[in-house]
Formats: structure tokens, sequence, C-alpha cells
């Protein structure tokens, strides 16, 4: 069996292994420390831990004013508070300054289950990608989220993470390398690539062992930062195969899928389908029962492939 | 603290007279901007930078250095016409205000213009960032303070007052608040628009020390910044009622002189009246 955790488990132990080597990181939440797991480093570093109350705008140029003095300022909430809430203080503060502030949001997606829509932050990588100089990082599992967030603390700059809630299944191993900026091939097949981010980077590889019993041969892309986009591994990738399908635990308007889109078409147009949520809002729901109904499923996945594949013979 | 400088209050006034008449050329050359806005909050940011701030404009990212913080960022030009005669840039740089290419953007920037501590131009941010700059301070144990002026409109901004009760909270005994209390905003008079009234009740309120001055009065100015920076244990505000458009007559309270540049002829007529 695969293991199971949560992104948002792993950013926990990630900072208080960070904040040991590094006293310049600084931890700012806004009364959600248990749930994002940063009570770990307030715990562990408490003079360095900082819980804001419930006020995230306030939460988010403070951060900035500690980054603007040198420090490593990390900033944690629910993914819909961290970029909806605190969108305008992100982009005229931290971005516009250029700010070293870490925006590490979980709770993003409808896999947060029972809290349903108000919680289930769908578009938050539309709302980080689109501000100029912001890079936006979503991991796929526990061990990738340790790299990215380790990462993040070498990284100079405005960058934000995308964590889940609920437990994922661990896929990559320690070995494989994390780059900012550098996708990882999971998998390579003759016929189609699978490009994802999150979640839906494991169901992803699932649809592709399925779609091999049936002759269909997967390329399977782990698109872990959205932004910038790996350009060069897309392209290269997408040329071998002529037909793409994109999953993402997001709307599909301005998120991965829409981003690879467009990259495609201005450079080497192909056949494109998209796994996403379409216009609508989330609700409650166990997270399996979310991912049946809004069409995140592998089997999802291998529909999207075999039309992808399909509009490119036509 | 010492007092880098310690002028005496005629030079003060002499070096706010030559700071307004650039606010007006400056404003009158770029054809916007908004004078109504420097203008009151002059004589507040002359005693700041040329009595009290320590600082170093050769040295604008010295690490010990105060912060100031112009959280209501439309009021940049008597900010960049300050930081100019200090020698944090040339003065002539002041005619670039607001054109393409300029290191003086239409509201602050701090990535082109030295002295800056933080980009502005969204009201009600400031603050924050100020409650983040004490609290760095704090960890570093360095003894440097922070200061944000915000006006009295932005007061209505929700996150002004998130930051008032997190620096209460977190007891930041080296942030000083400055209030440009003009009794005005874009739309009209604060209590017709929506009144901030009472303010020193609310920061009261919020676990500030308040203090209250004539915004314009430069022995008041003074002792309000030396007695915050003796206030232990609890940010300072010091609310300063000042006139909006102060030092030009026929600017002096009027709302229509929040946010447009001066005419040719009405340039001259400014700067005859501020010639001293
Ligand atoms: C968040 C935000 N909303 C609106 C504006 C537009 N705006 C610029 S100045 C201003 C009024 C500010 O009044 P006040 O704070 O009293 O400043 P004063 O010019 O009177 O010193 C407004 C609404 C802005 N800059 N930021
Ligand atoms: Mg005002």
């Amino acid at each position: 069996m695969t293991e199971m955790i949560a992104t948002r488990q792993a950013y926990g132990e990630a900072l208080v292994e960070l904040g040991e080597q590094n006293k310049d990181i600084v931890v700012l939440d806004a009364d959600l420390s248990k749930s994002t797991t940063t009570a770990k480093f307030g715990k562990k570093f408490p003079e360095r831990f900082f819980n804001m109350g419930v006020a995230e705008a306030n939460m988010m140029n403070t951060a900035a004013g500690l980054a603007a003095c040198g420090k490593v300022a990390f900033v944690s909430s629910f993914s819909i508070f961290a970029t909806g809430r605190a969108w305008e203080q992100i982009r005229n503060t931290v971005c516009y300054s250029g700010l070293n502030v870490k925006i590490v949001a979980t709770h993003s997606g409808v896999s947060v289950g029972p809290d349903g829509a108000s919680h289930q932050c769908i578009e938050d990588l539309s709302l980080m990608q689109v501000i100029p100089t912001m890079t936006v990082i979503e991991p796929c599992d526990a061990i990738e989220t340790k790299k990215a967030v380790t990462a993040a603390t070498r990284y100079q700059g405005p960058l934000y993470i995308r964590l889940g809630r609920a437990a994922v299944p661990v896929i990559t191993r320690r070995e494989d390398p994390f780059v900012i900026g550098k996708a990882n091939i999971l998998r390579t097949g003759r016929d189609v690539a699978i490009i994802a981010c999150g979640a839906l980077v494991a169901n992803a590889l699932t649809a592709a062992e399925v779609l091999s019993k049936d002759g269909i041969e997967a390329t399977v892309v782990n698109m872990h930062t959205i932004k910038p986009l790996d350009k060069e591994t897309l392209l290269q990738v997408v040329k071998q195969v002529n037909a793409v399908v994109t999953a993402e635990q997001h709307v599909l308007d301005c998120g991965l899928g829409s981003i690879v889109a467009s990259v495609l078409s201005r450079n080497y147009p192909v056949p494109i389908e998209m796994i996403g949520i379409d216009n609508r809002f989330g609700q409650s729901g166990e997270p399996d029962i979310l991912f049946k109904e809004y069409h995140l499923l592998p089997e999802d996945i291998i529909r999207a492939a075999k039309k992808a594949v399909g509009r490119k013979k036509q | 603290m010492k007092n880098l400088q310690n002028l005496d209050i005629k030079s003060l006034e002499e070096h706010a007279r030559i700071i307004r008449r650039h606010v007006i050329r400056m404003i009158a050359k770029a054809g916007s901007g908004h004078p109504g806005s420097s203008l009151s909050a002059v004589d507040l940011l002359v005693a700041l930078f040329y009595n009290k701030l320590r600082h170093n404009p050769r040295l604008p990212k010295w690490s010990d250095r105060d912060r100031f913080i112009l959280s209501k960022g439309h009021g940049c030009p008597a900010l960049y016409a300050v930081l100019a005669e200090q020698g944090y840039f040339p003065v002539e740089k002041l005619d670039t205000l607001r054109q393409f290419g300029s290191t003086l953007q239409g509201h602050p920037c701090m990535k082109t213009t030295p002295g800056i501590e933080i980009s502005g131009g969204s009201l009600g941010q400031g603050l924050s960032v100020g409650l983040g700059i004490a609290l760095a301070a704090r960890l570093d144990k360095k003894d440097y303070r922070t200061y944000v002026m915000l006006g009295d409109g932005e007061l209505e901004e929700g996150q002004v007052w998130e930051a008032a009760m997190a620096a209460s909270h977190y007891n930041v005994d080296n942030l000083c608040a400055i209030i440009d209390q003009n009794d005005l905003q874009i739309d009209g008079f604060i209590h017709e628009v929506m009144s901030s009234h009472p303010i020193p009740d609310k920061w009261r309120g919020f676990g500030w020390h308040t203090i209250e001055i004539d915004g314009h009065d430069y022995p008041s100015i003074i002792k309000a910044y030396d007695d915050a920076g003796e206030v232990k244990g609890r940010p300072t505000v010091i609310i300063a009622k000042t006139i909006k458009g102060k030092g030009v007559s026929f600017m002096e309270n009027q709302v229509d002189w929040h946010g447009k540049a001066p005419t040719k002829e009405e340039t001259e007529r400014a700067l005859v009246e501020l010639n001293g």
C-alpha cells in the first residue's frame, strides 16, 4: 500500500527542520496554525512565530515588513483566505515590492471535503499566477512538499505554495530532483502527454497504467511549478506525442490547463483536453465523492486521453 | 535617541517653505498629482526627517536606520522633495515626477526611489508593514524606530484596525503612527463621507498611547516625536490636526485640491505665496 500523508503535514515538519538551520525564518499564521500545521514551528520557535489572529490582510503586510528587514517570512492560512482576502496586499505590497514572502496555503481544492465550498479554494492558482513576478508551486505529495518548502527558503522573492488538507499518496522518492520551474517527467509514452499538478499527479499515473493496458502509452509530467511554467520540457514532451491532457484540482479558467494551452497554442498547437472544475463551486462531501462529482478521477483522465488521441487522428 | 540635526524652529519652517515650493512645481510640471495631500503633511515630514529620524541619505539601506513609511502614498511629492533636499537623490530629479522612465513614480516605489522603504499607493496597508518592521527590529535586537504616516480617510480601511490591534497585542513600542488629520478625503469632509471620529478614542481603545497635536506647530510636533520615543510597552499614535493644502491660501481646506495639478497661473500665485 502506498503511504498516505497530507501535504500540509509535511509543511509543518519542513518548517521545523528549516527553522533549526535558518534563524531568519519567521512564520505567521491567522488562527489556523493547527490546521496549516505551522503550530509545530510555533511550539519550537515561539519567538519567531506570530499568530496574527483572524486578520489575513494585516498578516500579509506584516510579513512584508519582516521580509523587508531580511527575514524569510512564511505566511500561512487556508488558500481561500490567504490568496483571496489578502490578494491586493500580495499584489501591491509583497510582489510589487519584490519581497521575500512565502505564502504557503493549505486547504486548496475540493479535497477539503465536508467544510464545503466556502473553504474549498479552487481559484488560487489563477489568483496567484496572474500577479507579475509571482512564483506558483503545487507539490504532488508530502516528499515533494518538503523539497518545495526547502527550495522556497533558498529562493529570493515572492512565492506561493498550494497545499491540501486530505492525505494523498506518496508517489515521489526522496532522491527525485526538485527544481523550481523544472517539470519532472514521471513516465514516457508515445501517444499522449498528461500534464498534472498536485493531487492529480497520482491520478494521472493511475490513468496511464490503465491506458497502457488499452494500448495507449502516456507520458506523465508532474508540473509542480505552475509559474514560471517549464515551457521547454512541455514542448519537448508534447512534440513526441502530439496530444495533451491537463489535470488539476482547480477551476479550468486560468489554472494549469489554461497556461499550458496558451503556451501550446502559440508554439505548437495540438489537441488538448482539460481535467478540472468547470465553472462550479465545490460542496460538502468526502474528498473521494467530490473527486467523482467534479470529474477528477483516473477514469476521467482516461476518457480525456482517449478523446485527445482520437482528435489527433482526425 | 539623538536628534541628528536639531535645527531651530525658524530653519525648519524655512525648509518647509522650500519643500512646499517643490511640491507645487513638481505637480504642476507633472500635470497631475495630489497637492492638498502633500502640503498638509509637509511640516510633519520636515520635523521628522530634519530633526528626529536616525538616517543617512548616503546609505539609504543602512540596517540601523529609522524607517519611515508613507502609507498615504499619494502624498509622495512631499516625501520626494524631502528626500531630495536631504540628499537621497539630486533635487533636479524632482522635475521628472510621474514621467515615463522616472525614478519618481506616481506613488512610492521602493525599487526605483532611494529612501522609500516599501512600495505604496493602496491605502490601509502601511501600518501592517510598519508592524512587521517593528517586530523584525525586536527579533534582531536593534533599536531603530518605525514611523508610519496615514491619512484620516485612510483610517476607514479595516486593515488599519487589524494592524492597530496586532501592534498593541505585540506591544511594539518601537512603532509610531502619525495621522495627518486634515479632515478631508476625496469625496468631501471626513464627517460627511464616513466619519472616523472620535479618532483618539478609537486608538486609545485599541491600546495605543495617544498624542494629539497641531500638525503645523513645530514645537508640538518635535515634542510629540520625542515623547513617543519614551513610551514603553505599547505603540504610540500622533494624531496631528492639519490643514489640507496648507501654505497655499486658495488650496487650503478645499476638497477640490486633493488631486489635481495647478494651472500655470495658479502655480505662479502659489509660488508667490510661498516666497518667504
Ligand atoms: C485602497 C485604496 N482605495 C482608494 C484609493 C483612492 N484614494 C486615493 S487618496 C484617497 C483619499 C484619502 O484620504 P486621506 O487618507 O484623508 O488622505 P489625504 O489626502 O486627505 O491626506 C482615496 C480614496 C486608494 N489609493 N487606495
Ligand atoms: Mg485626509
